[in-house]
């Protein structure tokens, strides 16, 4: 039970990074952590006790192997958030180039 | 079951694939970018209005990838909601297509707005057709990624901001849906929904749906942009190029917030009364706040934007109260929504596209130089505001109905309040733009070319007759099977489970 | 002059390293990525591996030696194309009925030539992943700031 705590703590310190930073490149560290939070919950839920990895070979004995759908799952979702950042970071670049800074309380042309 | 069933795949095969080759060749030749485009479309159109009949036909086919049967192979799932949410993306997508032929032209590299307007076609269709929730979630972020790409296309600060600002909520929005999906597998040990719901009806409620339910109502209530979620629409949807911003209002929040609320609600977790009163607390707050905020806009597109939010206000209203007539009216709404908004939205980029500005303090008279424009926005204010006969009077009055027969009369008074001030926000966009004298700068300007002037005319002239929609035979055909979708949730479990 | 320096790269020791190490990061890429169906590995995998072995490459010895390698075009050509595949062999499944049918004799499990398609979908993946990746290095290497005089006050 404490490492799903500790996870969803993991969790929670990406969210304080995306919320509570104002330099851009912070916050784009506080959404890769939260997403590699989010990442290791979904392994963490797959776990069995004392399960070994879900490799399947010519002449292994299979026995207790963890469930092997959620890291195909989470194989993917590392893809996408690949994709994300990348995208979050291209923005940042080009928003540097425009406005001459990181921090976010600076960059307010629009009011939402 | 049919060969008719291997229809299905093309929604997704189809955008993909045009978008790839447009890729490919796009730079080279300037023509394949727009034939590509528009060809597309217009084929997924096609194939959308073959797909409502099937559904007619067989009321539910299930397709699965592979031939791995679900519940262990991916399933694809085409039964009414399905047909009634492609037929108005398709629709949508093919006037925006045909529309962005001449509006892209001032911009440099067509191509690429192209190949992610095809992307993000693609997601959206995907997330409409899947029947497994993790796909859903992979083809959510296709679309969204291809959206914050769309939203920052034309490369200047405002743009990019919000882009930034749109990327990082979005982003947050997929977290929650993502733990979500977890912790629903961890319970249920199954991703295809059908099986899920199966499985939970098994089970009874526990606290962990709660969780999920909660998790569900943020995620997608920040793609959807309900009010608390909301901060990121008025900057996005405006700063895209006006196709987009038609997109993204149109159909994007549509299908990636609202029809995944209406599909993981409806037929996976179920409603609770608990999430119902929440969502119908969500919708009532979204209406009279988007519509309070829409009425101080000097901005067009922004006012366009703050009153998407009020309607998607109505829309999750109509499915929070619940009885099959709420539930008619609310996807009824849906439907226009997509139809009227994305028509104003072009209008708006039809006027920016002729003089240059959206600012209504600049603008004034154009009803006289730009005639097809003026009428067109306007059939779409009165649509919008709900003035007989066009087809949003007809929606709003069955939600408001509907909330009267369940009880609910708060949320009617709300509704109707909500009404009123969409009206005195579009009655001030309209006196700003194009009625009153010509300004003086704007003598000069001329209508806008024809491919334009088709997709808007098409649209008014769909919302202008939309209330026909209703009339038993036609309503049978393409609301009924959606409704029916919803309120008869068991039939969605039995029919892909056992997958005939 | 220190610009000259930057274009032909980093010090001999970097440069020679990679030099001899830089092929067999590709060797090995490719290893992962044709052993991905019997194997831990992958298209995804695979594909990062053989990006990693250019993106070295650019790092030593500055980013015309790469481009010289693989040019911007030909990267976004093969990127699109592996997509392109990826969808035609899954189309090409409706030769046996089905969309992403496994339409290929599936042989002995644990053999190099063995399940089908799914070698084939890996290769298509690592082009993508890999010439996608690649592009991204580049498209933030090549990314030229040019800062805007702050034109709000």
């Amino acid at each position: 039970m404490a490492i799903y705590l500790l996870c969803l703590s993991f969790f929670s310190v990406g969210l304080y990074g995306i919320l509570r930073k104002r330099n851009i490149i912070k916050i784009i560290i506080g959404v890769i952590i939260a997403e590699y939070a989010v990442n290791l919950f979904f392994i963490l839920i797959a776990y069995r006790i004392e399960g070994r990895a879900p490799i399947y070979s010519p002449n292994a004995e299979i026995t207790n192997m963890v469930d092997a759908l959620p890291q195909a799952v989470v194989l993917t979702s590392i893809v996408i958030g690949l994709a994300t950042t990348v995208i979050l970071i291209a923005l940042a670049m080009r928003i540097f180039e425009k406005y001459g800074t990181f921090d976010i309380t600076k960059i307010r042309d629009l009011r939402g | 079951m049919t060969t008719a069933v291997n229809i299905i795949p093309i929604f997704v095969i189809v955008p993909l694939a045009g978008a790839f080759m447009i890729s490919i060749g796009g730079r080279k030749l300037k023509w394949l970018a727009d034939f590509l485009g528009v060809l597309s479309t217009a084929g997924l159109f096609i194939a959308a209005l073959f797909a409502l009949k099937l559904v007619n036909e067989y009321h539910i086919l299930v397709y699965s990838v592979g031939a791995w049967k679900p519940p262990i192979g991916i399933a694809m799932v085409l039964d009414g909601l399905t047909a009634f949410m492609l037929v108005t993306v398709n629709l949508v997508a093919l006037m925006i297509a045909i529309y962005s032929v001449k509006y892209m032209e001032h911009f440099t590299s067509k191509w690429k707005f192209f190949t992610l307007f095809l992307l993000m076609l693609g997601g959206m269709n995907g997330v409409i057709v899947t029947g497994d929730i993790f796909n859903l979630f992979v083809f959510l972020e296709i679309a969204a990624i291809a959206s914050f790409a769309l939203v920052a296309f034309g490369v200047e600060r405002h743009e990019l901001e919000a882009a930034f600002k749109y990327a990082l909520m979005s982003t947050l929005g997929s977290l929650f849906v993502l733990m979500g999906i977890a912790l629903l597998y961890g319970f249920t040990s199954t991703l295809n929904m059908a099986d899920i719901a199966a499985v939970l009806a098994q089970k009874g409620s526990s606290n962990i749906i709660l969780l999920v339910s909660v998790l569900f109502v943020m995620g997608f209530g920040l793609k959807s942009a309900l009010v608390p979620f909301h901060a990121w629409l008025p900057d996005a949807h405006p700063s895209a190029p006006a196709p987009i911003s038609a997109m993204l209002s149109g159909v994007l929040i549509k299908s990636l917030g609202i029809y995944t609320i209406f599909r993981i609600f409806g037929n996976v977790i179920g409603v609770t009364p608990a999430i119902a009163s929440i969502l119908m607390v969500l919708g009532c707050i979204s209406m009279v706040v988007g519509g309070f905020l829409a009425i101080g806009q000097w901005d067009l597109k922004r006012l366009y934007a703050y009153s998407s939010i009020s309607q998607m206000g109505y829309i999750i209203l109509g499915f929070g109260i619940g009885t099959p007539l709420s539930i008619l009216g609310s996807l009824f709404h849906l439907f226009n929504h997509s139809v009227f908004k994305s028509l104003l939205f072009l209008g708006a980029g039809a006027v920016e596209y002729a003089t240059g500005t959206r600012d209504m303090k600049k603008l004034g008279g154009l009803m006289k130089k730009m005639p097809v424009t003026g009428m067109t926005s306007i059939i779409g204010t009165m649509s919008i505001s709900g003035v007989p006969p066009f087809a949003g009077f007809w929606s709003k009055l069955i939600i408001i109905l509907a909330a009267v027969e369940a009880g609910q009369l708060w949320p009617a008074v709300w509704a109707i309040v909500a009404s009123v001030l969409t009206l005195a926000a579009f009655l001030k966009a309209m006196k700003c733009t194009f009625w009153g004298d010509v300004r003086v700068g704007l003598e000069k300007i001329i209508e806008v070319p024809f491919l334009m002037k088709f997709s808007l005319i098409t649209l008014a002239l769909i919302t202008s007759v939309g209330g026909l929609l209703l009339i038993p035979g036609i309503q049978n055909v393409f609301l009924n099977q959606a409704v029916g979708v919803m309120t008869e949730s068991a039939d969605y479990l039995i029919a892909v489970l056992q997958h005939i | 002059m220190s610009s000259k320096e930057r274009q032909t790269g980093m010090s001999v020791i970097v440069r020679t390293t990679a030099r001899l190490t830089v092929g067999f990061i590709l060797l090995y890429g490719i290893y992962i990525l044709s052993h991905g169906h019997v194997s831990p590995g992958g298209g995804f995998a695979g594909g990062v591996i053989i990006a990693l072995s250019f993106i070295n490459l650019m790092l030593a010895y500055g980013k015309d030696t790469a481009l010289s390698k693989l040019p911007k075009a030909v990267t976004s050509f093969f990127e699109n194309l592996g997509a392109l595949i990826l969808l035609s062999i899954a189309l090409l499944g409706f030769t046996g009925g089905y969309f992403f049918l496994n339409f290929i004799a599936k042989g002995e499990p644990f053999h190099l030539f063995s399940a089908g398609t799914i070698p084939l979908l890996n290769l298509a993946i690592s082009l993508k992943v890999g010439a996608g990746i690649f592009a991204i290095f580049v498209a933030f290497v090549l990314l030229k700031y040019e800062p805007e005089k702050n034109k709000k006050e």
